[in-house]
């Protein structure tokens, strides 16, 4: 149906640049979005499964290429905490790839990724929320402080609980952060086992995790997660390549919109207020949440329409959360610039 | 299902292609962004 609605000719490839567009900004601006959102939108759009997912690995493996570059020009890439996360999260990965297999064995596969999906997508989103509302305010994410110093106010209480098991090897992150090399693995492993056990790039996780448990600036957060992306998207796109589930006419124009509102995304995150990017993070988190549990439940009802609802809900959520990015960092330039030149009476 | 052809290339020259692709876009609107970037802030700023 949404394919009659399109037609043909240069409306599909123009429609996936606009769509590029928006998770571009997403992607740059929270350092995720990607699969989350293009895999579903592909389904709905009567691709295979495995095209839908190969072709979605391929576009995030693109764009974490793209931001990824572009953070590093801000200075906002841990190269060494990165590393070391890839190898955790590796590990995780095949390990939970491991209990996705004896799960399918026992029958219960899909009911248990459906809940441990909406689930953490709805305790991250809600925990997310509720710390960026409890914050001060104030403070916006300065990229020339990114190897400065961090105040140990806004390090959160469990990153310091996890700074304080002094294990060595330690290692000296930006920021002067300290953490042992065990509990960066750790994490990482934690995070790779999700990501792994519902198939999924894993950003929604990852970036919270580097701040909440970690202790990284939320601006090092997101770049050195889409460092990681880009290593766990190319492998992954190039697996699903070797299938020929790799479809260029559809990532190369997806990628080409979203390239460009990648750079919209992460330039936006030098002039939002830190803890407004937490709370637009929740909320999309939540209503990502929300979009898994109706297209589950429909399924359980056999709900044609379920799935519909549930793309529209993703898309709006994002189509939002992306025009609030936009308009809050229009409305931060504006009152830089009155700010940098008040008017004379 | 919506058409979009599939490009017979093997899986590295694809994931090749994506990565070309990316690093182009990168550059290409780098440079449009620099070229930009002052006049679209101006126009902005000026609202």
């Amino acid at each position: 149906m949404i394919g009659e609605l399109l037609g043909s000719g240069m409306a599909l490839p123009a429609m996936f640049v606009g769509f590029g567009l928006l998770i571009g900004i997403l992607f740059g601006f929270f350092g995720m979005g990607g699969s989350f959102l293009v895999t579903p939108a592909l389904l709905v759009m009567g691709y295979p499964s495995r095209v839908a997912v190969g072709s979605g690995l391929a576009f995030v493996f693109g764009t974490a290429v793209i931001a990824t570059l572009k953070h590093r020009d801000l200075g906002q890439v841990d190269y060494k905490l990165g590393v070391s996360m890839i190898i955790g999260t590796t590990i995780g990965i095949e390990v939970g790839k491991e209990m996705v297999v004896y799960l399918e064995e026992l029958g219960l596969a899909g009911s248990v990724i459906s809940v441990i999906y909406v689930g953490l997508l709805g305790g991250i989103g809600l925990f997310v929320t509720r710390e960026a509302l409890k914050g001060g305010g104030g403070g916006g994410v300065d990229h020339d402080d990114a190897d400065g110093e961090i105040d140990a106010d806004d390090i959160p209480d469990i990153a310091k609980k996890i700074q304080s098991y002094r294990v060595p090897p330690m290692l000296t992150l930006r920021g002067g952060v300290q953490v042992s090399l065990w509990m960066i693995l750790a994490v990482a492993f934690a995070t790779g086992l999700l990501s792994g056990l519902l198939g999924v790039g894993g950003g929604f996780i990852r970036m919270p995790a580097l701040f909440y448990l970690i202790g990284v600036p939320v601006p090092i957060a997101v770049g050195t997660d889409l460092f990681e992306i880009v290593f766990s998207g190319g492998i992954g796109s190039l697996l699903y390549a070797e299938l020929g589930a790799v479809n260029l006419g559809i990532v190369v124009p997806l990628l080409a919109g979203s390239a460009l509102g990648a750079r919209l995304g992460s330039a936006a995150t030098s002039l939002v207020d830190e803890d407004g990017i937490k709370v637009y993070f929740g909320l999309m988190l939540l209503g990502g949440a929300v979009a898994v549990a109706i297209q589950e439940g429909g399924k359980a009802l056999d709900l044609p329409g379920a799935q519909v609802v549930s793309l529209l809900l993703i898309v709006a959520s994002a189509l939002l959360v992306a025009g609030a990015v936009v308009v809050s960092s229009v409305r931060a330039l504006q009152r830089r610039e009155s700010a940098a030149s008040p008017a004379a009476d | 299902m919506i058409a979009v052809p599939a490009l017979p290339v093997d899986a590295l020259s694809t994931v090749g292609a994506v990565l070309l692709e990316a690093i182009v876009l990168y550059v290409g609107y780098g440079l449009l962004v620099s070229t930009l970037e002052s006049r679209v802030t101006a126009a902005i700023t000026e609202r």
